[in-house]
């Protein structure tokens, strides 16, 4: 299978890798997939009190789309405001990476990774 | 195209053709080109010759007889005309078929078939988490109904010896036809029809560095096993089957066991050797690597490996000079794992992180060790990114994680 040069990048060099403390209230986690399915992500947002997210990382247990497509979100969440980041769509992800069919629920799996670690961090910041 | 800085590392897909066995064939391309069949000039008397010396070559590896030998385009037709064509013939008399839920394609495909369109009633046999069957349990499924037991002599996947002379033993007591599928056997194990008692064998050219395109099957004459032919025709091959066989791919078989025949105890050692060298080179760095299938009922030549917490296809990407093939079938149309490591009880989880390496005739020591530094480097890497080495490395229970399958 022949894969998109930004997909090989994003594989070979990920960026934002690592963990936040999962327990500060500045942070949202989104733990999504299952190891049964061959594919788990981890993605952390750390947001400001202005509502924008400052940092995010991630850490993926999936093929090499799976961990490209982690990788971009967390580029593009960065300097975002949360709604403005729930709305990025896996289509978007998908057509950057030009996954193949078949890697399509890896994009599936990052919106949903970033959707997971907003409500969460809403969650933890309920007035 | 070169591959010119990849190493080989999927001998059970498919070999080299071994260039002593190249050698053997070329004349008979365009020099000794004549019709093996032509029976009344010297042209189809050379390559008649040429075949019957393959022949031999071929039964003396499994010792037969060499009339009990015929040529097909390789195991999967072997395979495919052992099963159906004794179904074919004896079908009227008994309809129920045993074999194993781990066996190739083609196998539970032929079988498929035959319980689809021809009423017969297939048994397929669990196996135990080593891979290989219970023999109580293969015992206790024949019936007075029962026309064959299939199973193959070393798995393609994860490289497991099943117990064939048991297995012959018991189906000659019950009456029962024994067949093997032993496209990854030749060469590996010592095989002896008499011995294992077994009646049909299927034998592939390519996996023992011979060309693509070739095989055989043994069918036994003492006492006859009769099959049908499935393709019509010429006659050939004693009637079962027909096609004019081609003399340069069938002396290529026959060469490549007779190099077997001579050297496969000093190859068997130079592989277990590099198989060491390869799976303790690994484990020295990393932790939680797993073998899959038993450690000591395989063949030197396959590593099937579970790395923990790390995704299969994620791996072969990293290491990707090195050509192994991914136990998860991810890389395939399909996304679940492989049906084989599921039979053997191989956690859904664990079965994703699964690659298969495969020696053979020509890899060196170098290959071994530029393979080590590689898949340790990447394990390494792509465990640090992973969530689920994280969590484990903190004492997380992950089987206690109620996960959302998607």
């Amino acid at each position: 299978m022949a894969y998109s040069k930004k997909l090989i990048d994003h594989y070979e060099n990920p960026r934002n890798v690592g963990s936040m403390d999962k327990e500060s209230k500045e942070v949202g986690t989104g733990l999504v997939g299952a190891p049964a399915c061959g594919d788990v992500m981890k993605l952390q947002i750390k947001v400001n009190d202005s509502g924008i997210i400052e940092d995010a990382k991630f850490k993926t247990f999936g093929c090499g789309s799976a961990i490209a497509s982690s990788s971009l979100i967390t580029e593009w969440v960065k300097g975002k405001k949360i709604d403005q980041a729930s709305e990025i769509k896996n289509t978007e992800i998908a057509n950057h990476l030009a996954l193949p069919p078949v890697k399509i629920h890896c994009s599936v799996l990052a919106e949903d990774a970033i959707k997971a670690a907003i409500a969460d961090y809403k969650d933890k910041n309920k007035k | 195209m070169q591959n010119v800085n990849n190493i080989y590392f999927d001998y059970q897909a498919t070999t080299p053709v071994d260039p002593r066995v190249l050698e053997k064939m070329i004349p008979y391309f365009s020099d000794i080109y004549g019709n093996p069949h032509s029976r009344n000039h010297s042209f189809g008397w050379f390559a008649e010759e040429a075949v019957e010396v393959a022949r031999e070559n071929v039964a003396k590896i499994i010792g037969a007889n060499p009339k009990e030998i015929i040529f097909t385009s390789g195991a999967t037709e072997s395979n495919n005309l052992a099963i159906k064509g004794l179904a074919e013939f004896y079908g009227d008399k008994k309809n129920h078929i045993i074999t194993c839920v781990t066996e190739h394609k083609c196998v539970l495909e032929s079988c498929r078939y035959l319980s689809e369109k021809k009423d017969f009633d297939i048994t397929y046999l669990p196996v135990k988490p080593d891979g290989l069957i219970d023999l109580n349990v293969l015992e206790s499924h024949i019936s007075e109904k029962t026309l064959m037991v299939s199973i193959m002599g070393v798995h393609n996947e994860i490289g497991v010896i099943q117990p064939l002379k048991e297995i012959g033993k018991i189906c000659r007591d019950k009456g029962v036809f024994f067949h093997s599928d032993c496209a990854q056997a030749i060469g590996k194990i010592e095989l002896d029809v008499e011995e294992m008692n077994l009646d049909l064998m299927s034998i592939s050219g390519h996996k023992i560095y011979a060309p693509k395109g070739v095989g055989a099957l043994y069918i036994r004459r003492k006492p006859r096993v009769r099959i049908s032919a499935i393709m019509s025709g010429g006659g050939q091959e004693r009637g079962m089957r027909s096609g004019t066989l081609s003399p340069a791919l069938c002396v290529g078989l026959g060469e490549a066991c007779n190099i077997y025949s001579k050297e496969m105890k000093k190859e068997n050692e130079k592989i277990t050797k590099l198989k060491n060298r390869l799976l303790n080179g690994i484990r020295n760095s990393c932790s939680d690597i797993y073998l899959n299938g038993s450690e000591t009922h395989r063949v030197p030549g396959n590593l099937n490996l579970s790395f923990a917490y790390i995704e299969g296809e994620s791996l072969m990407m990293g290491i990707k000079n090195l050509a192994v093939s991914s136990g998860s079938a991810c890389t395939s149309a399909s996304l679940e794992p492989s049906y084989v490591l599921k039979a053997l009880g191989v956690e859904e989880e664990l079965a994703h992180t699964s690659l298969r390496i495969g020696l053979g005739r020509f890899t060196t020591e170098n290959d071994v060790d530029s393979a080590v530094k590689q898949i340790v480097s990447e394990v390494k890497r792509l465990r640090s990114l992973s969530p689920l080495w994280e969590m484990a490395q903190e004492g997380v229970d992950l089987s206690k994680i109620k996960w959302a399958s998607h």
